[in-house]
């Protein structure tokens, strides 16, 4: 495409959408406020790195939850909005399993099991951390994994599968009614307090020098990065090595063409499952570590910025999910800069927004489940 | 509208409606005052609960009502009904309550406009709100508007709840061009995390004193005092009252509605709802439409906001998660989208039945048995089954009920979804023609309508 081409095709979508003309200004003003405020010190270096750096671990979370969340979209057709509290309840399970490795002996099972409801145990007591009850923390890990799997599997054999063929709206309405009764059950169980987690104090930090400053990065912080990194990497492996990747894509593109062309469909759906909630509950045991508190209502609350991310990259595009979680996590962490603090979320839900009109498939448009 | 016109609208209405919504609401204040007669109440304890009833049977029709023109009619599928909830109340709150003095306390006040002006003007800025999410948002699919429209909602939120908006210093005059305003406020603003505390007139008062009947009113008031309740019954009256008003409200809601619906601009909604490729081939410009339909609906919601919290003495942010939106949708889904009777009847089920219900259960239970204390979590309560006691357990239940009832609500949702998606009356089938087309002497097409409510025949 030629210069002048590009050029005409720009002025005719300027002229044909005055929201983009303002969008572009927004990005232009805010870009200038940045630089402006970096060269007059009015912004510090390390303050914007340690923001940077706080959005960009955020985006891991989103991006290792939107993982499952793009899946099961793509090929069950629906937004499920009960993956918050999946999140949730791999994040409880497997604090749950810390908490009954690191202080078993000392305390009662069942205080632990709850993860310390009505503040029986403490987190910061038991020395949760990495570095201090690595064990733990692994077990934690795989059981917040494994049991969000099972959780999954199970509400799929009973709630999801006898309307596999109704449409996306009825299973998204379906989701909804999974997301209360799973949430509010948590909460019956675990109770409505949000406690401390990880012994906070005692993870070990270093601050690393910015150009006039410092910025912390914690242990907690480098085993999220360790672990999202892996597991992404394992997941493009897996559906990049395996027929597991193509048979996906072929589902999400046609389900029949797909059964008809031998994919036992069932079998996708269930493997979709176990990969994409393996992924949440490891993503929410991850996201407790690294903020070290637990309430019931956490995975909710992530629940539309992994929406926002999704679609921003793309539903069904596993690199779109990570993409978009950067991406979101990024925007609600250094859009303070700009905005008061309050709005850093409500800037994320407007990246989605925006990407939604003008680009309604993605910023890595396209369906690549792979 | 001719006298046999009318005849026949309540003759048709007999047939069909008005026994069921009556034989439902007769049922569930029956059980009501039943339960109210096992608690022991006297009549001021059975016309608060009656009061408390009729109040969620009202908001929750009315928002069903105003839900059931989004997506019964029109197919839109907005989970943001809380946002426009919020907008409303919080614009009435802000044009009707009274200044305060610079450097008073620390409340925020209002302008201190009557609050008929504070209430339409909520309704229009609720409205304004439908029209600036639906202008870019309609083109999108039904899931990715959803999406939207919740966030949408919690932008509304945190917007409510930030400390930007806590408090404006208004100037003390505002030029603008040749006037000059003078605006009695110094201070407004949304009042951050603590919210506002809604100081204006008592809404009920204000609508008596518009009428000429507060002073009547005051009357009956003290006629009861001196023959039924002894002391201070005005609460317990104005409840009752604002009750009766609210389900003439819902009365109004559903008048339009089914006006809207039966209209031709009705009729189109409903094509848009079964294809909107269809309605756009036969020439109907849809966007405009749905535009319509979307504003409409979202002005009634900030209604339905406005009649629900504005009564209360204060508003705070967290009275508008988006459980709230999620609740008028059961109602919906309950009732059966795409039916008004339905609407309402779903919403005086859930008020009754899911949302109120559930704490007079465990009322009467504690009424019926001398239970103990509750155990204070669950391990406490699973503790119980060591000894094969499940009396723990059971108390826990039965304390921690308030969020059962969520648990509940999710898991009839989903029933609904297996079972009966289209819910107590949803698609029915309506004659899409205006006239009668049954042939007189055939016996073949009398009472069987022509399916223009997306029912098949079958």
């Amino acid at each position: 495409m030629s210069v002048s081409e590009t050029y005409v095709r720009y002025r005719q979508t300027l002229s044909e959408e005055p929201l983009a003309i303002g969008v572009l200004l927004v990005a232009l003003w805010m870009a200038w406020s940045l630089v402006n405020g970096l060269l007059t010190g009015g912004i510090q270096v390390s303050s914007l790195a340690s923001l940077v750096w706080d959005g960009l671990l955020r985006g891991l979370i989103i991006g290792l939850a939107g993982i499952g969340l793009s899946m099961t979209y793509s090929i069950l057709n629906f937004a499920n909005f009960a993956h918050g509290d999946y999140l949730t309840s791999g994040a409880f399970a497997g604090m749950a399993t810390s908490y009954l490795v690191a202080g078993i002996g000392e305390n009662s099972v069942g205080a632990l099991l709850l993860v310390g409801a009505g503040g029986s145990v403490f987190g910061g007591a038991l020395g949760i951390g990495v570095t201090t009850a690595p064990i733990a923390v692994v077990f934690g890990a795989l059981i917040a994994g494994v049991a969000t799997i099972a959780l999954a599997l199970l509400i799929d054999r009973f709630v999801y599968r006898p309307i596999r063929d109704e449409s996306g709206i009825a299973l998204l309405i379906t989701s909804i009614g999974v997301a209360f009764a799973l949430r509010y059950l948590l909460q019956f169980v675990f109770g409505a307090g949000v406690r401390g987690t990880t012994a906070a104090g005692s993870v070990p930090r270093v601050s690393v020098p910015a150009i006039d400053g410092t910025f912390r990065v914690t242990a907690h912080d480098i085993s999220l990065v360790v672990v999202a990194g892996g597991l992404m990497l394992g997941v493009h492996l897996l559906l990049q090595r395996t027929k597991l990747g193509k048979a996906m894509r072929a589902m999400s593109d046609n389900e029949d063409l797909a059964r008809i062309t031998g994919i036992p469909t069932e079998q996708v759906i269930r493997t979709t499952w176990i990969v994409g909630a393996g992924l949440t509950g490891v993503a929410g045991y991850m996201f407790i570590l690294w903020k070290g508190t637990l309430g019931f209502n956490d995975g909710w609350l992530l629940l539309l910025l992994v929406f926002a991310a999704v679609i921003l990259g793309g539903i069904g595009s596993i690199y779109g999910a990570i993409g978009g979680g950067i991406v979101i996590g990024l925007t609600a962490s250094v859009s303070v800069i700009w905005i008061p603090s309050e709005f850093g979320r409500a800037a994320a839900f407007l990246v989605m927004i925006v990407i939604l009109l003008f680009k309604p498939e993605g910023i890595f448009s396209g369906r690549t489940t792979a | 509208m001719s006298a046999t016109d009318i005849r026949g609208l309540i003759q048709g209405l007999f047939e069909r409606d008005v026994t069921l919504v009556l034989a439902v609401l007769g049922t569930i204040y029956l059980l009501y005052v039943l339960a109210g007669v096992a608690f022991g109440y006297g009549l001021r304890g059975q016309l608060n609960s009656i009061a408390n009833l009729t109040f969620y049977i009202g908001v929750f029709g009315m928002l069903a009502l105003a839900l059931n023109l989004h997506w019964g009619y029109t197919g839109l599928f907005n989970i943001g009904i809380v946002g426009f909830m919020g907008i409303g109340v919080y614009v009435t709150a802000l044009v009707s309550k009274p200044p305060v003095a610079q450097g008073g306390a620390a409340q925020v006040g209002g302008f201190g406009l009557p609050l008929s002006v504070g209430i339409v003007s909520g309704v229009v800025v609720a409205g304004l709100f439908g029209l600036l999410v639906a202008l870019p948002a309609l083109r999108l699919r039904a899931d990715y508007l959803a999406i939207v429209t919740v966030a949408f909602s919690e932008i509304v939120r945190f917007t409510m709840m930030s400390r930007t908006f806590q408090t404006f210093t208004v100037p003390d005059t505002v030029d603008l061009w040749l006037f000059t305003f003078d605006p009695a406020a110094d201070t407004v603003g949304l009042g951050g995390g603590g919210g506002l505390i809604l100081n204006y007139p008592d809404p009920l008062e204000a609508l008596l004193r518009s009428l000429f009947l507060w002073e009547p009113y005051l009357g009956l008031i003290g006629f009861v005092e001196r023959n039924y309740i002894p002391n201070n019954p005005k609460p317990v009256l104005d409840g009752v009252l604002y009750g009766v008003l609210l389900l003439i409200g819902v009365g109004l809601f559903y008048l339009l509605l089914s006006r809207t619906g039966k209209s031709p601009f009705g009729r189109v909604l409903k094509a848009i709802r079964e294809d909107e490729d269809v309605a756009n081939a036969l020439g109907k410009d849809t966007d405009r439409f749905k535009l319509t339909a979307f504003v409409l609906g979202s002005a009634l919601m900030g209604l339905g906001g406005i009649l629900w919290y504005s009564s209360r003495g204060s508003i705070t942010p967290p009275s508008f998660r988006p459980n709230i939106t999620f609740f008028i949708w059961i109602a919906l889904i309950i009732g059966g989208a795409g039916s008004n009777t339905g609407s309402f009847l779903g919403g005086a089920i859930f008020a009754g039945v899911l949302y109120e219900g559930p704490r007079y259960f465990k009322n009467l239970v504690q009424t019926a048995f001398e239970l103990g204390d509750a155990p204070r979590n669950f391990g406490e309560a699973m503790a119980g089954f060591a000894s094969l006691d499940p009396m723990p357990f059971v108390l826990y239940t039965l304390d921690s009920i308030s969020q059962l009832r969520l648990v509940i609500m999710g898991v009839v949702l989903i029933w609904l979804m297996h079972n009966r998606p289209e819910g107590l009356l949803g698609h029915r089938k309506e004659t899409a023609s205006s006239v009668d087309l049954a042939r007189p002497g055939s016996a073949e097409s009398t009472g069987k309508p022509a399916a223009a409510d997306g029912g098949e025949e079958r």
